[in-house]
């Protein structure tokens, strides 16, 4: 009966751990914020704030103006050689295999910079030229207002870091926003064939 | 009387590391993070639980015979902090950073240096080897992962912090060996610490 004590708290200690670690990690799901943030949206959307964006033509509009739309958004800076390439070169091909819904005007595909201060709307109309992007099917956008980013940034769980060589690094992923204005569903940005799938099948739904 | 130095110690060093021009600095990189201020909260909690008051060490130590509960505290505490969604959170989040500088001392330093005088040697085998296991599982998956594991925190940081994982665990497992070959058996026994927490090993 000498180690009864320790046995009872051990189990509390175990039990106490294992809650723990599940809360931690989303129920053993994620280990990794990017997962955690996936799994999160896909159970609780979060909705996406009203903000003014200016476009590569230099026309102001509000995110809401978007509403009842689908809108596939992403996260670039322009200046980007890497990652930025990668992921608007994958939106390209979902602009092609998103053309039907596109065309019915029920989708749009919505790349945000995040660095307003250098992306001005020649430098956007650009880089959207470079990946053959056509409006309105397809735009690229500034926040106006350095606040807005911030919303944005928290909104969609974009995490951007500045490089010591004035680049940046940030995570990348492609965001579904449903026609109610909330973002439902975060797909990695490596496979566009199964992105496009899953929002195919989210537009039938 | 140095008992009570010590536990000012212990309590100290957790309210300089939070600090802000401390704090940002060891929070600005992975590596720093990882290998400078949680080693140093868990210190902070070793030297508190090093000089627990003799009424509150004797209050504790039925319900942590062979200091086995201890190790499970510190087993699921260390391995709550050691994933990267943490270490993001406490920079995201100050109620996530004010956990950290709560829980690291409080359920892994302090618990492992009241537990281990107590530990028999197959309990320290465990808790070592569950330790060298970690250092080197972590730091190769950090060093090859192509993908960053920290939103927070950029990609040369992650393999930076692998190279240094892999060296700490390099380390241990040389001081480990050492003490294994050339330590007195009776140390390797675990029969170390001051003479009121061994009377507690077997009692």
């Amino acid at each position: 009966m000498r180690f009864l004590r320790t046995a009872l708290a051990s189990v509390v200690a175990v039990a106490a751990g294992a809650v723990a670690l599940a809360f931690a990690t989303r129920g053993f799901t994620a280990f990794t914020t990017e997962t955690a943030r996936r799994v999160a949206v896909s159970r609780h959307p979060v909705p996406v704030p009203g903000v003014v964006l200016e476009n590569q033509a230099g026309t102001r509009f509000s995110l809401s103006a978007l509403r009842g739309k689908w809108v596939i958004v992403d996260f670039v800076y322009t200046r980007c050689q890497d990652q930025c390439a990668v992921l608007d070169a994958n939106f390209a091909r979902l602009e092609t295999m998103l053309a039907r819904p596109i065309a019915a005007d029920r989708l749009r595909l919505l790349s945000i910079s995040f660095d307003p201060g250098r992306d001005t709307p020649t430098e956007l109309a650009a880089y959207l030229a470079r990946f053959g992007g056509r409006s309105p099917g397809w735009q690229i956008a500034r926040p106006v207002d350095t606040a807005d980013l911030v919303r944005l940034e928290r909104a969609f769980g974009i995490a951007v870091i500045a490089d010591d060589d004035g680049g940046y690094t940030h995570n990348s992923a492609i965001l579904v926003v449903d026609p109610r204005e909330r973002l439902i569903e975060i797909l990695g940005w490596r496979d566009p064939e199964h992105a496009a799938r899953e929002i195919l099948r989210k537009l039938e739904g | 009387m140095r008992r009570a130095h010590t536990r000012l110690a212990g309590g100290l060093l957790p309210l300089l590391l939070a600090a802000p021009p401390l704090q940002r600095m060891l929070e600005a990189s992975m590596t720093a993070q990882m290998l400078a201020q949680i080693p140093l909260l868990v210190i902070a909690g070793m030297l508190l639980g090093n000089s627990l008051p003799e009424r509150v060490a004797n209050r504790i130590q039925p319900w942590n015979r062979g200091g086995a509960t201890g190790l499970i505290v510190v087993t699921f505490a260390s391995a709550c902090w050691m994933l990267p969604l943490s270490l993001d959170a406490a920079l995201a989040s100050p109620v996530a950073d004010f956990a950290k500088f709560l829980t690291v001392p409080l359920l892994i330093g302090l618990p492992l240096a009241a537990s281990w005088p107590r530990m028999s040697f197959v309990l320290r085998g465990v808790l070592l080897f569950e330790a060298l296991a970690t250092l080197f599982r972590m730091g190769w998956l950090y060093l090859i992962s192509p993908v960053r594991l920290c939103n927070s925190y950029g990609l040369s940081d992650q393999q930076r912090l692998g190279k240094w994982l892999l060296i700490a665990g390099t380390a241990l497992l040389l001081c480990i060996a050492w003490r294994l070959l050339w330590g007195r058996p009776k140390a390797a026994a675990g029969a170390v610490g001051p003479p009121g927490l061994r009377a507690g090993r077997h009692a």
